[in-house]
């Protein structure tokens, strides 16, 4: 299948100013997104995965441009949309837009407590579909079927729902230009065990009814197992491994990898889990590790891992993990 | 999906001697504008000395007022509506609030489920820890200090005598509830109530604090009191385990019965909804997950009935009608449902 988006080392630099006692200050830079690459192919899911600060919602960001990107670029079916943004050229940028759709991690901050439902689906139709306002109340009405609400929620309000039901306007939202790709940041981190279920099998539906295909971002690792063909693995702003599904979870080739996975507690009680506690934290992006960022907790380091920094290896192939001495 | 999990490993529950808490049929109400809210609703439960009781339910469900009323701490709109909170024999409901200060952090202390807002952050560490000690146990602030560096060090704190000059913070989450912990075992409490403690952590530090609980319930034969959504972190560390649901519970039992041969079908619907992650979902294997339809009720107005019954896949007319009793099913396994055999009380 080919690559329907497709990021080329992209990156995101903050620039900070070091204060320091009794000396000038220092300007610096934290290095939220470092040189990431990856592709997202048509009606396959992505999980992008690894801990807060690793800078994984700032690589979703960074895509649809939310926060500029400092290099790198993001192509688009094969154009380079980064450009695209700097140019601000409006009609080419909502034409992006239109095929990209992003999806915020809290339903209670992401939806306009004073507007109505059908007035906070009616906004992305307002803006890309201008020509046709005859056909918005009826494309509300199907959006809303569509993620297994009723037509006439459109008049109810954001606090009359449960976090599960606003999450479901949240991607009727996304879904009303019917966009190729949605971007799914933490969309089932702030709902309850048995909401959560509700929310997968949404997403696994439409995927497979509208050939979608799905930037997954999440630290839950069971939900990306269940919705994810692929999965990325970052960790301080730095993709250390990437792969299919299976692939990852069973056979994971960086230690970080395998740690992060080892560190979720299986619900069976007694289960012969080799867990590996990791030691220590992650460092600040601040004063991130020479070499690979993961060699100061790993326990397999060898003294190369503290001088230069791994690639992801073998190039070409679809498993592949940024490591000296992997697994 | 059940039949795959792993299998038993826990020795089978013996006749345990006194349990050290006793929670008997405990009403928390919340006296709200709107009306009663009934939180915690005729809820029983008990923790055995030295073993870690798991608390499980979904928000809402009254896992954590349910424990926040064994230290009654329970803020304004609620009050205690009823019901016996036994500690080593006494009822605490029944205790003066003097009497209640002088248990608190002493006999039975609380680790918060966020580190960041559960720590004073105008106080030094070993200012707010020290204070503990010198008020349960009128001692002097080198005591005081002395003690809090030997607990730091024990919760795997680096440098522990320079930490007693820090404020929170200072110290990233994972250190903060590590000193949490530090500072819920000072005065060697024999009930320790978690809740929630490592939700607001990353899953690589929710390993590191969950692996610290353990050993150190272990070293000091505690008994614990862990609240929390998470199967995967009772599954860790639970001895027995108690499945709440709409201020009641509906199933508790040891921690491989829950898993390995549910009874209540709540506790059932629950393991079945999580997706695992030692199973694999591509290819054929992607088809949807079980849910639970509807959602939980609203407990202004929780329905007649079973609470559970508008969503449960077995329910019968008389769930309707009736409130199940707690009832015996097995071994030290107690289910609330009619369909299995439970007694039901008009309600």
């Amino acid at each position: 299948m080919s690559a329907l988006l497709e990021v080329d080392g992209l990156s995101k630099y903050y620039p900070v100013l070091e204060r320091r006692l009794f000396r000038a200050s220092k300007q610096t830079e934290i290095r939220a997104v470092d040189g990431v690459s990856f592709s997202v192919a048509e009606g396959e899911t992505l999980g992008l995965v690894g801990e807060s600060g690793c800078g994984k919602t700032t690589t979703a960001r960074s895509i649809l441009n939310l926060v500029e990107p400092s290099d790198g670029a993001v192509r688009f079916q094969g154009e380079d949309i980064v450009p695209v943004f700097r140019g601000g050229d409006r009609a080419r940028i909502l034409a992006i837009r239109r095929s990209l759709q992003y999806v915020f991690q809290d339903p209670y901050l992401s939806l306009n407590p004073r507007w109505t439902i059908g007035e906070t689906l009616k906004e992305p139709l307002r803006v890309h579909r201008p020509e046709a306002p005859e056909t918005w109340d009826a494309r509300i009405g199907e959006l809303l079927r569509m993620v297994g609400l009723e037509p006439h929620h459109a008049w109810r309000y954001p606090h009359e729902f449960s976090g599960g039901q606003r999450q479901r306007v949240g991607i009727a939202r996304a879904l009303a230009i019917e966009p190729r790709l949605l971007i799914l940041d933490e969309p089932v981190s702030s709902l309850d065990v048995s909401v959560r279920a509700q929310i997968l099998n949404l997403l696994a539906e439409l995927q497979d009814r509208l050939g979608l295909a799905y930037l997954y971002i999440s630290h839950d690792l069971s939900s990306v197992r269940y919705i994810s063909t692929h999965v990325a693995v970052m960790y301080l702003g730095k993709l250390v491994e990437i792969g299919p599904v299976d692939d990852i979870f069973t056979r994971p080739r960086h230690h970080y990898t395998r740690a992060l996975l080892s560190a979720i507690p299986v619900p069976s009680p007694g289960a012969a889990q080799d867990r590996i506690v990791l030691q220590g934290e992650v460092p600040s992006a601040m004063r991130r590790p020479t070499g690979c960022p993961f060699h100061p907790r790993c326990a397999a380091a060898l003294p190369v891992c503290a001088q230069s920094e791994p690639l992801l290896m073998p190039p070409s192939a679809p498993h592949r993990a940024a490591c000296h001495n992997p697994l | 999906m059940l039949s795959t999990l792993a299998p038993a490993s826990s020795p089978p529950v013996v006749a345990a001697p006194a349990p050290l808490l006793q929670v008997r049929d405990l009403r928390v109400h919340f006296h709200t504008r709107e009306g009663v809210v009934r939180a915690v609703d005729g809820v029983d439960y008990h923790v055995n000395p030295a073993e870690t009781l798991g608390i499980v339910g979904e928000s809402g469900s009254g896992k954590t007022v349910s424990s926040l009323a064994t230290l009654r701490l329970v803020p304004p709109p609620a009050r205690m509506a009823g019901g016996q909170i036994l500690f080593e024999g006494q009822d605490l409901l029944a205790k003066k609030p003097a009497e209640m200060a002088a248990l608190r952090g002493r006999r039975i202390a609380m680790i918060f489920q966020n580190p960041a807002t559960s720590l004073n952050p105008i106080y030094s560490i070993g200012a707010q820890l020290g204070e503990i000690l010198m008020w349960h146990e009128k001692a002097s602030r080198a005591e005081a200090d002395a003690r809090v560096v030997e607990l730091l060090g024990l919760v795997g704190i680096s440098d522990p005598g320079a930490r007693l000059r820090q404020f929170p913070h200072e110290l990233s989450g994972g250190m903060k509830q590590r000193v949490g912990i530090a500072r819920a075992l000072l005065c060697n409490p024999s009930l320790v109530l978690a809740d929630e403690p490592t939700t607001a952590l990353d899953v690589t530090i929710q390993a590191q604090i969950l692996e610290l609980l353990a050993d150190l319930q272990k070293r000091f034969r505690m008994s614990m009191v862990l609240v929390t959504h998470d199967m995967g972190v009772v599954a860790r560390m639970a001895s027995r385990i108690t499945v709440m649901y709409a201020g009641r519970v509906c199933e508790s039992a040891d921690a491989a019965t829950i898993f390995n041969a549910p009874r209540h079908p709540y506790t059932r619907a629950l393991l079945e909804s999580m997706p695992r992650i030692d199973h694999s979902y591509t290819g054929a294997a992607r088809r949807p997950l079980p849910t639970i339809a509807g959602r939980p009720p609203n407990l202004l107005n929780p329905p007649p009935g079973c609470r559970f019954h508008d969503r449960c896949p077995e329910a019968a007319p008389e769930c309707r009608r009736l409130l199940p009793l707690e009832t015996p099913v097995g071994p030290g396994h107690t289910v609330s449902c009619l369909k299995r055999g439970s007694e039901g009380i008009a309600a």
